[in-house]
């Protein structure tokens, strides 16, 4: 189960200096940036940039090019249900009105004591077993209601 | 004697429980006092049997699945670790008949090695197509993976070893070897299962390249939503690094090459190839525009090779066994075997290995045993999201670059979803577009815009809006985005629209043509 950490300018800077001479390092630092903190912090952005030698603007497109980067952090888990051609064809659009009605929240968002984000994900390689899902880094294939509740109720918990 | 088992830890076993069912047998082994060793390989691909127990018997490894972690006990009981039947026997895996009629080069030994020992890889054949390469150099390298006809397998089928030949001969300095393991099509799963099955050969065939084209550096690029593949394959390289595989003078000879992985962050289009050495390179993953070739000016202005997963995982075997071999299976312009993967509402989902020209009928009827829900098939999409939709009329299509690209459509990374009669059309196309949009870079227009303007089109459609000239809109528009865009996102988003709406005209609401056409 994630725990992120609060904000710390001392310890993003020592992320950012450990892949600062890496080639392409921007990615890799924020990966290891949201793993920390749940997120990529506004307040990361200028410490990169210097580091990176790039312009914010530069550094704010391409965090908001990404779909996995967030800028708030996520709940305690994150449960990803996938929304792709394989899984619609296994009936996983009901599926995820049925997550989005029993936690309480549209695709993206998080339930009221924070236990849960809820997000869609286009594809997770189980294609052969779906309906699939991930719950943080744990994947589910050939879901069906009773087995999504339970995958409800365990990350509720 | 120690009895050993095979438990997969592919994600497409762990996502039906393999983890508890080790569980399992660890306990019952302990309660028991027996001495088992449980070996975790990756799959063999028949996903409707996971979680598959193999046992290693004299004869051959003898299969039961899918087995759950309440049957152990009993499956022990009934002389399971005897090779004995069961209700859940399914005999020696290697007979079953999905398995028994595939051709497995590229997938040769996924499902059978353990995807963490190098010592496993060497000992079922793997790195000699690498002593071969250090063998004869690199230009009869190249030449020989021109002359095995290995065509990219992430989608657009374009000679390899023409790129390779490209890189080649472009003057000696820094050089890149890019892999492309950006699986992101649904109904796909090829790419990473070779990752968490098989590492060692993506390793094997990208050094390979790395001495072809004088690159001693190599990059595979991930999907994010694929941990579990990010994991085998940084475990397999630093297996291979500390073997003496990858780093200064590997294998012992001349050569340096070394390599990373890097993780993507939930693009689509960082698939294509020009958007993805933008993403290595730290930035957006906008497209870039062609000429200059990746092979010329790729990842930080220098020549890159940057092929597909199956491309590079198909090197290795074309080495040891020879271009001949390798371009004896096949039909016409499409040489080799395509790892095919059986999806969506499939009875026997999972990856298929043969040669090209098989029927699509033949793969989605009989080997995939029709759909899980028990209906009529429909539609099929193939080639993934950018894929056109194909109705049963057009089952003998065989499997094949050219004979899908003269039926409208394309076989992309090879893969195979299934739809059965509840689908509606209509809605399919529309989510076309509607994902286009997502997941357009915004660089160029066509796709940009198109796709948004596109699902307007489509719910104007099927609102009943203006019908018949709306139609002639979304033809239109659909021409402007296959040849006005930059790269395929939006030039091949027209395929499953224009598909979707050529074969099943009645769920747009639209008169069926081909019923018109008969009377």
């Amino acid at each position: 189960m994630p725990r992120y950490e609060p904000w710390n300018a001392e310890r993003a800077g020592e992320i950012i200096a450990r892949h600062q001479h890496e080639e392409g390092a921007a990615l890799p630092i924020l990966h290891e940036l949201q793993a920390v903190f749940g997120c990529v912090p506004e307040a990361a952005i200028p410490l990169m940039a210097e580091a990176l030698n790039l312009s914010r603007a530069e550094l704010h497109g391409t965090v908001t090019f990404y779909h996995d980067f967030r800028k708030e952090p996520p709940g305690r888990r994150v449960l990803k249900l996938c929304r792709a051609e394989s899984c619609q064809a296994m009936g996983s659009d009901a599926l995820a009105a049925r997550a989005e009605s029993k936690l309480g929240v549209e695709m993206g968002g998080t339930n009221t004591d924070r236990s849960v984000t809820l997000e869609a994900v286009y594809c997770l390689g189980l294609c052969h077993s779906s309906p699939a899902a991930m719950l943080d880094k744990h994947v589910f294939g050939m879901l069906d209601e009773a087995k999504l509740d339970r995958l409800i109720d365990e990350a509720q918990r | 004697m120690s009895i050993r088992i095979y438990i997969s830890r592919d994600s497409g076993a762990l996502c039906v429980g393999a983890e508890d069912l080790v569980t399992a047998f660890r306990k019952v082994a302990e309660k028991r006092g027996l001495d088992l060793e449980i070996v975790r390989t990756g799959s063999r691909g028949m996903y409707w049997l996971e979680p598959l127990v193999e046992v290693a018997r004299p004869e051959g490894r003898i299969g039961y699945g899918p087995v759950k972690p309440s049957d152990v006990e009993e499956l022990i009981a009934a002389g399971m670790l005897d090779g004995k039947a069961h209700r859940l026997s399914l005999g020696l895996v290697e007979d079953i008949p999905f398995f028994k009629n595939q051709t497995r080069l590229t997938f040769k030994n996924c499902g059978i090695v353990d995807p963490r020992s190098l010592e496993d890889y060497k000992a079922h054949g793997g790195y000699k197509g690498l002593a071969k390469a250090i063998e004869i150099g690199p230009e009869a390298t190249v030449e020989d993976v021109v002359n095995s006809g290995l065509r990219g397998r992430g989608g657009a089928g374009f000679p390899t070893g023409i790129k390779w030949r490209t890189v080649a001969a472009t003057p000696p300095q820094q050089k890149y070897i890019v892999c492309n393991a950006d699986e992101g099509d649904s109904g796909t799963f090829a790419d990473r299962m070779i990752m968490e099955g098989d590492p060692f050969v993506l390793i094997e065939g990208m050094t390979i390249a790395g001495i072809a084209v004088g690159a001693n550096y190599g990059y595979v690029y991930i999907r994010s939503e694929y941990p579990d593949a990010v994991e085998a394959m940084e475990i397999a390289i630093a297996e291979a690094r500390a073997g003496g595989m990858l780093g200064k003078r590997i294998a012992g000879s001349k050569y340096d090459y070394d390599m990373e992985v890097r993780v993507g962050a939930g693009a689509y289009v960082c698939g294509e190839e020009t958007s993805l050495l933008e993403s290595l390179e730290g930035k957006r993953g906008e497209v870039r525009a062609k000429p200059p070739l990746p092979a010329h000016v790729g990842l930080f202005g220098k020549p890159t090779v940057i092929n597909n997963v199956l491309s590079l995982a198909s090197v290795p075997i074309i080495m040891s066994d020879g271009a001949e071999f390798y371009k004896n299976f096949g039909m016409g312009r499409s040489r080799g075997t395509m790892p095919i993967q059986l999806a969506g509402n499939i009875k026997h989902g999972g990856l298929y290995e043969t040669a090209f020209g098989i029927t699509l009928g033949a793969l989605v009827d009989d080997i995939g045993g029709g759909t899980r829900t028990g209906r009529k098939v429909r539609a099929v999409q193939v080639g993934g999201p950018l894929g056109a939709y194909f109705p049963r009329e057009l089952f003998e299509t065989p499997f094949d670059y050219e004979a899908f690209t003269a039926a409208d459509g394309l076989i992309g990374h090879g893969g195979i979803v299934v739809f059965d009669d509840s689908v509606d059309m209509a809605k399919q196309a529309r989510f076309a577009m509607e994902f286009c949009a997502i997941e357009s870079c915004g660089k160029c227009t066509p796709c940009r815009i198109g796709s948004t303007r596109g699902v307007e089109l489509v719910d104007k459609i099927v609102a009943g809006e203006d019908r018949e000239a709306n139609l002639v809109v979304l033809e239109d528009l659909c021409h402007t985005m296959k040849l006005g865009s930059l790269c395929a996102l939006g030039g091949f988003t027209p395929y499953p629209v224009m598909s979707a709406l050529t074969h099943f005209p009645e769920d747009f609401g639209a008169k069926k043509k081909r019923l018109e056409a008969a009377e």
